[in-house]
């Protein structure tokens, strides 16, 4: 097969994962959008493996994974917290930092 | 871009026909993750999509990272997002209001972002093709095909073994965090 195929249906995730955070209002919906988008560096990283012949791209790929179960832990945390003091966890409401 | 897909090169016919069907599956349930109304049905589309991505996984000869991809991603953090989603929301079904005003402007967005993507990649790889399946082939002892496995154990253990320890803080310091955050005082 093409080396290429890997590597193009990990941009197309990537880019339906942008469209999700820049279009989504709901925080978790953007946090899963942004798991579409570590996917696929992660599809990257292992196809990059696979053409190079060589594991390094795994390893990177299971610290990436590590990295993104721990964001996703932090980051619902962090929806939590906003939900409880706002009843509403639409992001374009949250402007108190706004100047 | 199915005919890149499809492209079939004569090394391995079956290959590419799987590849093509699981990532035709993973871009619908990718489209479908960030175009449905209902929130629940999002999180179980992304459980068709993390699936995708470990069959292909398997099928980039990568079975120890697709075990670790179903465990972590299937396992925990759909858990999770579940369990955020119905601690943060008040009604089961379709919702309004899920998307900003101006979604229209992703679209745009991330259309030009792939070409630039696509570009990158073809003028990258250009015709190279992947002949060869697998790390080594079968062992003698077992007649498994786990060499990876065994390189990525040395790899992290020895190579990599600083930031496999600054990973074990990043997780504490995640879990503690989370912890801290979420709890009621």
């Amino acid at each position: 097969m093409l080396a290429a195929n890997f590597l193009l249906l990990a941009a197309i995730l990537f880019c339906i994962g942008v469209f999700g955070v820049i279009a989504r209002r709901n925080a978790v919906m953007v946090l899963m959008s942004i798991e579409l988008v570590l996917n696929s560096v992660n599809l990257n990283l292992i196809a990059f493996a696979l053409m190079n012949d060589d594991v390094d791209g795994q390893v990177f790929a299971l610290f990436v994974i590590a990295i993104a179960a721990a964001e996703v832990g932090v980051g619902l945390a962090m929806v939590l917290l906003i939900y409880r003091n706002r009843k509403s966890i639409s992001l374009d409401e949250l402007s108190e930092l706004k100047g | 871009m199915t005919a890149v897909i499809l492209a079939a090169d004569g090394v391995n016919v079956a290959m590419n026909v799987g590849f093509g069907i699981i990532a035709a599956v993973m871009i619908y349930a990718a489209l479908s993750v960030v175009s449905t109304k209902n929130v629940v049905h999002a999180a179980l589309w992304l459980v068709l999509v993390l699936a995708g991505v470990a069959a292909q996984y398997i099928l980039a000869a990568a079975e120890f990272v697709a075990v670790s991809q179903v465990m972590v991603y299937i396992g925990a953090v759909m858990v999770l997002f579940l369990f955020g989603i119905m601690l943060t929301r008040a009604q089961i079904g379709a919702e309004q209001g899920l998307n900003n005003k101006g979604w229209q402007l992703g679209i745009p967005v991330a259309v030009v972002l792939f070409g630039l993507l696509a570009f990158v990649v073809l003028d990258f790889t250009g015709t190279d093709t992947i002949e060869q399946l697998g790390l080594g082939g079968p062992t003698e002892l077992t007649g498994v095909n786990n060499e990876s496995t065994i390189e990525i154990a040395d790899r992290v253990l020895f190579q990599y073994i600083a930031p496999f320890f600054g990973m074990t803080f990043v997780l504490l310091a995640a879990a503690i965090g989370a912890i801290v955050l979420a709890r009621k005082d």
